[in-house]
């Protein structure tokens, strides 16, 4: 009797784990493309790190 | 919620028995209302948080979806509509219906919120609540107006759209829920008519087997009344015109017909032409519904070109 490689089992196995693959790459894709989008819309981002920013200090004291 | 063993031992699930988990056919009804209700809406979203929207609140929708099919799996073993579904046929067992329902329910509301607001991803939350909570464990089995209860959990979805685009909700919002609300009920009621001994068999009080059928078709033809002034209101709000006030009195016309003929029939009628009036009924309101918020989104669509509208 022959060594069946690939079962019905296999089968439907496997098209789970793909199927869950799929998914959770188009997910994770989506959460990248909609961050994106959240940062670029929300308008220039600065604010106080370790350079110093004169034009923000200004802005502070007036 | 009986606990029967279900799965059959030999059969491994493929993805797409957990597909029709979510209930496909519903979701794509809800992405179609959400979409219209987001479109329509005066406040325009980025396309690609739009389609997050939309892609969440289906989600949200086919989570409830999976919920339902892990409480009710004992009646839809008996009722020849729903007896093919995974957890009665033995593709899945109840408890991968519940773990995929409460974690594609909380992953859909939580970046609802994150896409749009908050407010959309709190009535997408109470949509949940209602449908699996509300309506599938409460009412369902315990009143014959579960059908009128329970629709409005199908009626949320162009709010959310509406409120995913402007964060609060409005007159129009409200009137796009109240038009699926009224027209849930006789849609089922109609269904029930000529599918009898489903939801007999299951022991499901709908009206037709709790206050008869004469008085279901009494039902129907007051819900076909409201229903046409809901749908004829919309046409006066920011989201109705011409084209939609068009479409809303043809199709009002021809539901309150139809709704009247089968006021007027009785069982011998009925069974001598088997459910022709009802089963045309069932069918034209499904048509009723998509055209309806098809003239909506045609509204929206065409503002930019100069239609649209009442000018």
């Amino acid at each position: 009797m022959s060594i069946r490689v690939e079962s019905d089992m296999h089968r439907r196995r496997r098209s789970q784990n793909v199927g869950v693959a799929v998914c959770l790459v188009l997910f994770i894709g989506l959460v990248m493309v909609l961050s994106l989008v959240k940062i670029t819309n929300s308008g220039p981002v600065e604010g106080y790190d370790h350079a110093p920013r004169p034009a923000l200090a200004d802005e502070v004291s007036q | 919620m009986a606990d029967v063993p279900y799965h059959n031992p030999d059969y491994d699930p493929v993805f797409g028995d957990y597909v029709a988990l979510l209930k496909p056919r519903v979701m794509s009804l809800v992405v179609f209302t959400a979409f219209v209700g987001l479109m329509a809406a005066p406040v325009a979203l980025h396309p690609v948080e739009a389609f997050c929207a939309i892609l969440f609140i289906a989600i949200g929708a086919g989570a409830s979806g999976s919920l339902n099919m892990w409480w009710d799996a004992d009646i839809d073993a008996i009722m020849r509509r729903t007896k093919s579904r995974p957890i009665p046929s033995g593709r899945t067992t109840p408890d991968a219906a519940l773990g995929l329902g409460v974690a594609l329910s909380g992953l859909s509301v939580l970046m609802l919120g994150l896409a749009a607001n908050w407010h959309a991803a709190a009535w997408l939350a109470f949509t949940i609540f209602f449908y699996a909570v509300v309506y599938t464990m409460w009412l369902k089995r315990a009143t014959p107006q579960n059908i009128v209860i329970g629709g409005a959990a199908g009626a949320f979805p162009p709010l959310i759209g509406w409120v995913a685009a402007t964060g609060s909700v409005s007159i129009e919002a409200v009137l796009m829920f109240a038009l699926i609300f009224m027209w849930t009920p006789p849609h089922f009621w109609a269904l029930a008519l000529f599918m009898r001994s489903d939801y007999d068999d299951a022991k499901v009080p709908m009206l037709t087997v709790t206050h008869g059928r004469p008085s279901t078709r009494r039902h129907i033809l007051v819900y076909a009344v409201l229903q046409a002034a809901l749908a004829i209101s919309l046409a006066f709000t920011s989201v109705g015109g011409l084209i939609y006030f068009s479409v809303a009195l043809v199709c009002n016309v021809i539901v309150l017909k139809d709704a009247v003929r089968i006021w007027r029939r009785d069982e011998v009628n009925s069974e001598a032409d088997d459910f022709k009036v009802e089963r045309a009924f069932f069918k034209f309101s499904l048509f009723y519904l998509f055209v309806h918020f098809l003239a909506i989104l045609a509204e929206a669509l065409l503002v930019p070109y100069g239609f649209g509208g009442w000018s």
